[in-house]
């Protein structure tokens, strides 16, 4: 036994303290925690994003999103930009492009579509408000969302990606019909009551 | 400021003087090159800060200060002035001092280190030209297809030139000391946390230079595109790791000052220095952050890399978070401030700056910073935050409540110790702390506030005016962003406080003599920085409260947030 400790002396060997080993261990498992409810909603939650996902050509893609809106437009805002009223359950293409998203979609409550978006140019952000969901959204890249409005009403769509002068102007709409509607409306639904 | 022969120590020439307040010897070419980069960043601090008030009062909608074009060349200037030059420079200096000074060591190649500063600085400032020559407005990420002036890019790569030979200084200067012996055992905690920095600095850089020179290369026309999710991909390696090595150093400049005013050792060096392993080992995942929304990556990589494998490099900072308070705790304690829980704290010594600064940001950091870091770096509850005013709402309480603050608080001690001179305006010093925090925890409180109720970063107007498809955020949104702008007012008071002392006192504040430095002396908590060794008092029921406290909160905000997503509309 040395009487004085030794003169160079290892980080690795000092003691590890109670108090210490205790809060490793709850923040160790509280990690562990964490990432398990991450694993955990993708097999019991209903808000996850897919894994699908496809690269295009910006000019496939605007001829996709022509595709569907000559197939079901219903009409056009006082700016000229097209209504699409797609049957539920179908492919619906949102188009991002300097500065404007196209078109306007109608959905109905609790129906649900698969959502493609992507861009003709920059990146840009798909900001759904006020519902609040934000998806990034790149050119070349088109991304699929299996989406269910669960509340009817107008929703505006914000571009929160930064994407030059204009970016400040560059809105969108989504109008979700409740079911009542939808039916006057004679739209076939799906969705169970 | 004689040269000093210390045994063992092979080269004569090079010129030492032994601090008065601290009994460091400093070699005197590190003490210059300190110098001249702790200024350079206060200037670009001041330049940058002054940017975040005007965008801080654009974004505050009754006033509306700057047109669009100008907001966003704002917007760009101020990322660039005061996340990479001002914190960088800054970095740099740390660098030298946790490495020579610390070590009583030379600098290893002085002349290397002026080569690092002259490119650091032409770089920085060929990057500010580019940005407010006006077409370069590309923000702090500059993602193609957006593309700036090639010298923007230019500017950047020069910068990080310099910045990667100061990170080779810090190495050459570990061998240095090592070869001539300056220091016994163990590198103390400070230097350990010092090349740790360096380690994740290099990382950091190489992703800089994968993605800038191509990225510089096709805004020449050389190369034909840039694909923007490698982009993405790889420039986060850039731009988030480092914010980490931002964290590895404020939390170095936490030790540090508890342990030069309170003579603090941390707990236990092991697992301190495990901590930051830790981070050496898992943070760099973090690139996984900004790509949660993003299309063509699976959930499992996103999910494994946005935890840092399972949050361990969170763990990391979870431990820096009881460490740090449990060494001040221990320390006051041994001082002989005892009284119940909490008598160690109330009784710190909350007048000194370098204290209250690093206390500060100490708290801000772990309950503002770390939590909402967390919260936004889940994958599925991204979906909820990615690209609002949440997300600079955080990286202000990272960068500016916890970095930028410990920045400011320790700059109070290397005023007497390099410069060797008083403080100017001791009594604005001493207030400087708290109104800087307080601005800075209400800038990035509101922006959190506002990024909840969905508001998108970097927009220039949300009342949507001039847009084709209006739409209304919530009257609560725009109220926030008033209370931003006055935090921010706020912020740059303190800001201005710390400009004019720093710039004061170096220039004209009173020289310190020996007799001087021995009335407050120091010098017990040089040596606590210096040496290597554990705290040995262990009762602890102050820290205990307060980690458990922060527990708490995060686990309470981390669930509320998963009903907030439960609400939205179903997606899969």
């Amino acid at each position: 036994m040395a009487l004085l400790p030794p003169k160079n002396r290892l980080w690795w060997n000092e003691p590890l303290h109670r108090m210490e080993i205790v809060w490793i261990t709850i923040a160790f498992l509280w990690g562990i925690a964490m990432f398990s409810t991450m694993i955990w909603w993708h097999i019991y939650g209903e808000q996850n994003l897919s894994n699908e996902s496809y690269r295009i050509l910006p000019e496939v893609y605007a001829e996709r999103v022509e595709a569907m809106i000559e197939e079901y437009q219903v009409g056009e805002d006082e700016f000229g930009m097209p209504i699409v009223r797609p049957p539920v359950g179908a492919d619906v293409y949102l188009q991002a492009r300097l500065w404007d998203w196209s078109p306007i979609l109608e959905l109905v409550e609790g129906e649900t579509y698969r959502l493609h978006i992507s861009s003709l140019d920059w990146q840009h952000g798909f900001s759904l408000q006020p519902t609040n969901i934000n998806l990034q959204v790149h050119p070349g890249y088109e991304m699929v969302v299996t989406l269910t409005p669960n509340e009817s009403g107008e929703f505006g769509i914000v571009c929160n990606e930064f994407c030059g002068i204009g970016h400040h102007l560059m809105t969108g709409r989504i109008n979700v019909l409740d079911r009542e509607a939808a039916k006057a409306a004679g739209m076939q639904l799906a969705a169970g009551e | 400021m004689a040269s000093i022969a210390v045994p063992g120590r092979q080269v004569v020439e090079e010129r030492f003087r032994t601090c008065p307040d601290t009994g460091l010897e400093v070699h005197a070419k590190a003490e210059t090159l300190i110098r001249v980069n702790v200024l350079t960043a206060v200037a670009f601090l001041a330049v940058g800060g002054l940017f975040g008030l005007l965008i801080a009062l654009t974004r505050w909608q009754a006033i509306h200060l700057l047109p669009a074009e100008w907001f966003y060349l704002v917007l760009t200037a101020h990322g660039a002035a005061v996340l990479i030059f001002w914190i960088m420079f800054f970095e740099v200096a740390l660098f030298y001092f946790t490495s020579a000074v610390v070590l009583n060591s030379r600098l290893a190649t002085p002349m290397m280190a002026w080569v690092a500063y002259v490119l650091m600085l032409v770089g920085a400032l060929v990057a500010t030209v580019a940005v407010l020559q006006g077409n370069s407005s590309v923000m702090f990420t500059s993602y193609p297809p957006l593309q700036a002036a090639p010298h923007f890019y230019l500017g950047l790569i020069l910068f990080a030139v310099g910045t990667l030979i100061s990170c080779f200084i810090f190495l050459g200067t570990l061998v240095v000391a090592k070869d001539e012996g300056t220091y016994e055992g163990s590198i103390p905690l400070a230097t350990f946390g010092g090349l740790t920095a360096v380690i994740i600095m290099i990382f950091t850089l190489a992703s800089g230079a994968i993605i800038l020179i191509p990225t510089f290369l096709w805004s020449l026309g050389i190369i034909g595109t840039i694909d923007p999710l490698t982009y993405k991909l790889v420039w986060w390696g850039l731009g988030h790791s480092s914010q980490q090595v931002n964290v590895t150093l404020h939390v170095v400049v936490w030790y540090t000052i508890a342990a030069l005013v309170l003579g603090a050792r941390p707990l236990s060096e092991k697992v301190s220095r495990t901590a930051f392993l830790l981070y050496i080992l898992f943070l760099q995942l973090a690139s996984a952050h900004h790509l949660l929304v993003e299309p063509g990556l699976s959930s499992s990589w996103k999910i494994f890399n946005t935890s840092y494998a399972m949050y361990l490099a969170v763990l990391g900072s979870m431990i820096h978070g009881m460490s740090v308070p449990g060494a001040v705790e221990a320390a006051q304690r041994r001082l002989g401030h005892t009284k119940g829980i909490f008598g160690w704290l109330r009784e710190a010594p909350w007048g000194n700056p370098a204290f209250a600064g690093m206390f500060l940001s100490l708290v801000m950091f772990g309950f503002l910073g770390g939590i909402s870091g967390v919260i936004l770096g889940t994958e599925q509850i991204n979906i909820l935050m990615h690209n609002t005013l949440y997300v600079p709402g955080h990286f202000h309480a990272t960068v500016v409540c916890g970095t930028t603050l410990a920045f400011m608080a320790v700059t109070y001690l290397l005023i007497p110790i390099f410069f060797q001179r008083d403080l100017v305006f001791p009594r604005m010093a001493k207030w400087q702390p708290y109104v800087f925090g307080a601005g800075a925890a209400g800038i990035s409180l509101f922006m959190m506030g506002a990024g909840t109720l969905g508001v998108a970063r970097r927009h220039w107007d949300i009342t949507f005016t001039d847009a084709l498809i209006s739409f209304d955020y919530p009257a609560t949104a725009f109220f926030m962003l008033g209370l931003n702008g006055l935090s921010a007012l706020v912020a740059a008071a303190g800001g201005v406080m710390y400009v004019l002392v720093v710039f004061g006192s170096v220039f004209w504040g009173k020289r310190r003599t020996a007799a001087e430095a021995k009335t407050h002396p120091i010098a017990p908590g040089a040596i606590a920085l210096r040496t290597y060794g554990s705290e040995g008092t262990l009762k602890l029921p102050g820290t205990i409260v307060l980690v458990a406290v922060f527990f708490i909160a995060f686990a309470l905000y981390y669930f509320i947030n998963w009903r907030f997503l439960a609400g939205i509309w179903g997606m899969n």
